[in-house]
Formats: C-alpha cells, sequence, structure tokens
C-alpha cells in the first residue's frame, strides 16, 4: 500500500474523511493555524488522527501536517476538524484583520533583521 | 528560548517521526504568511530554502475545473479535480510569531486558490527572471487587482543587465512598487528581499491610516 497523497485514488481521500465533505468556508482552519495536541493517540483511533497528534505535540501549522502527513490541505483540514470537535487538539488561529496590526508588523522587521 | 519544561505536553507527547523535524517553540501562537511568486525556475525555492529553518517542504491543494478547492470530498471522485503544488519554508520570528513563506507559481490555474490559501497574506514577493519577464506579467497583474501588497525582485542569473527604469518600464510597473535585485542563493539578499516588503507594506498602511479615504486598490 502507498503512503497518502499525490498519487492516491480518489477513493483513498473520500475514505480517510469518510466521504464527509464540509471543510468548507466555516472551516476555521487557515493554512497556518497552528495546532497543538491536547492528548496523546490512543489505540484504535485512525491512523491519520493518530499520525496528527505525533506530530503536534509542539505546535505545528496546517500546511506543515499536510506536507508531512502528504495529503491535500483541504483533506487535512476535514481531519483536523474532527479532532478539534473531539477536543483531541487546540487551535491557535493567526491574528487576522483587515488591516495588518502595525505591533506585529514591527515584530517581523525585529525578527527578520535578526535573522 | 522556551524551555522545553514550560510546556507539560512537550515531555509527554510520543516522539515518532523523524527528530530532523525543527519543533515550534511551546509558546508559538501566531502564524503569518509571505508569498513568493514567480514562473518555473525563477528560483522561488531557492530563496524559500536561503531563508527557512527548515528544509522547504512541499504540499499541495486540490480543486475543481470551477476553481473550487475540493472540500466536499465526493469531488475528488469526479474527473474534475486537479492539484496545485506549492512549498515553503518557515521562520520564527521571535516566541509568538512564525512566519511562513510560500513558493507559488504565478500560473492562472494557480489563482484559483489564492483566497483559499493565502487571505490574511502580509504581502508577496514577485520573483522575475529577467530572461523571462513576461511570466511576471500575470501575477503583477493579479496582485494588483487583488490589492495585495507586494515588490518585485528581479533574481540575477547573469544574464544581461537591465537599468532599473527599463525593467520597471517592461513590467509596467506602479512608481510606488519597490523594485530590488537579489540573488536567491543568498541568505542576506533573500533576507533584504523581505525586510524591503515588510517595510513597503509598513509604509502602505501607515499612508492608509493617515488618508483614510484613499482605496487601497
Ligand atoms: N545564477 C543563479 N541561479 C539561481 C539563482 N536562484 C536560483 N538559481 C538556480 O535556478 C534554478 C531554479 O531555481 P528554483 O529555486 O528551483 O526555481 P523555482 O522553480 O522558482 O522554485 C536552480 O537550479 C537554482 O539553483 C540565482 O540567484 N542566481
Ligand atoms: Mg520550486
Amino acid at each position: 500500500m502507498s503512503r497518502p497523497g499525490r498519487d492516491d485514488a480518489p477513493d483513498r481521500l473520500y475514505t480517510l474523511t469518510q466521504g464527509r465533505s464540509r471543510s468548507g468556508p466555516d472551516n476555521p482552519f487557515d493554512l497556518v493555524t497552528l495546532v497543538v495536541a491536547e492528548c496523546d493517540p490512543v489505540p484504535g483511533m485512525q491512523s491519520e488522527h493518530a499520525a496528527i497528534l505525533r506530530l503536534t505535540g509542539r505546535p505545528a501549522a496546517v500546511v506543515e501536517i499536510a506536507a508531512e502527513l502528504e495529503l491535500p490541505v483541504s483533506i487535512t483540514r476535514i481531519l483536523l476538524s474532527d479532532l478539534l470537535a473531539a477536543g483531541r487538539v487546540s487551535a491557535r488561529h493567526p491574528r487576522k484583520a483587515a488591516v495588518p496590526d502595525p505591533d506585529i508588523l514591527e515584530q517581523v522587521l525585529v525578527g527578520l533583521r535578526n535573522l | 528560548m522556551d524551555s522545553a519544561t514550560s510546556e507539560p505536553r512537550t515531555t509527554s507527547a510520543p516522539r515518532t517521526t523523524s527528530e530532523t523535524r525543527t519543533p515550534l517553540d511551546a509558546s508559538a501562537d501566531n502564524g503569518l504568511k509571505i508569498v513568493i511568486v514567480g514562473g518555473f525556475g525563477a528560483g522561488k525555492t531557492t530563496m524559500v530554502r536561503s531563508v527557512s529553518e527548515i528544509r522547504p517542504l512541499n504540499t499541495e491543494e486540490t480543486m475543481t475545473r470551477a476553481g473550487e478547492a475540493v472540500d466536499d470530498v465526493s469531488g475528488v471522485r469526479g474527473k474534475t479535480a486537479t492539484t496545485v503544488a506549492f512549498d515553503f519554508g518557515r521562520i520564527t520570528l521571535d516566541s509568538h510569531n512564525v512566519l511562513y513563506l510560500f513558493g507559488a507559481p504565478g500560473q492562472e490555474r494557480f489563482w484559483f486558490l489564492w483566497d483559499r490559501l493565502f487571505s490574511g497574506t502580509l504581502g508577496a514577493v514577485v520573483l522575475v527572471d529577467t530572461r523571462r519577464i513576461d511570466d511576471s506579467w500575470y501575477a503583477i497583474d493579479r496582485l494588483e487587482k487583488h490589492g495585495t501588497p507586494f515588490i518585485v525582485a528581479c533574481n540575477d542569473f547573469g544574464g544581461p543587465a537591465f537599468t532599473p527604469e527599463q525593467i520597471r518600464e517592461a513590467l509596467d510597473l506602479d512608481p510606488h512598487v519597490p523594485l530590488v535585485t537579489c540573488d536567491a542563493r543568498s541568505r542576506e539578499s533573500s533576507k533584504l528581499v523581505l525586510i524591503t516588503l515588510v517595510e513597503h507594506i509598513r509604509a502602505l498602511y501607515a499612508d492608509l491610516s493617515r488618508a483614510p479615504r484613499q482605496e487601497l486598490v
């Protein structure tokens, strides 16, 4: 069996998410939402869910999780909403605003200059 | 630097996957995005690698031909789904802020996914290979229409040298958009590109708050 990912048969992706559809506009996970595990994997857990919990012992962005799992971002977001709904992960969403916070921009500049 | 003990989860978390993964500080709580757009071979991955603290990773998003990201998973079963790939790297700015850099191809089909993937992005770097300037037209057009702040960085491949005026002219670039040259292989040079972008963003928004009626188009 191949790893889940780019050459996957669509049916495999369908199975992963149990055919559930909406990761929708109301799915709160941004590409850079930082996800943190709130529990350890338990036996019998869906293997992708267990893999996510192992990856998020420290914060990891949605996009990092997708890359590690070799799954499309949209599928990863569905898996994450399941875990969030079950209280197994928490999510630190980016502070979004119509206009970026000047303090944050300053922090970005300081961080970049210190690189 | 936060010690690992400041976060109880860290010690109890199962440590399975590659220790080559550099974990974030437990206190990291604000992800930020900057997108590097450019044609094939313009040096996007090289630039991400130059400044990233992790080896650039690759991922993808699936979309239908209608341009909808596949969140109705059954849509993947039809024949209409295609995927776009992009790579990314990461820079830890401080104990809270983490900057993710995305390398995105400027081609047309990618833009269907722009909102989906890059909404809330701070801004973009259009990376130009001056031997193929017209590769960038489409990206610049879309960023302007979208109101995403951007700068243009010409990656020096040692081709014939153009003056900044020639490049601005060829790109039909708005005079207020910064234009810099860079070597994407150099960390220092790539870092300067990012600093130029963020300074530009800061100036733009400072202007906006001084003149609230001015529209950012
Ligand atoms: N001479 C020169 N070569 C570069 C520079 N940046 C990238 N390259 C090379 O150009 C090729 C394409 O770069 P890559 O980053 O893969 O382009 P991408 O398709 O935009 O991701 C690679 O072989 C790089 O080593 C540069 O600033 N100068
Ligand atoms: Mg590349």
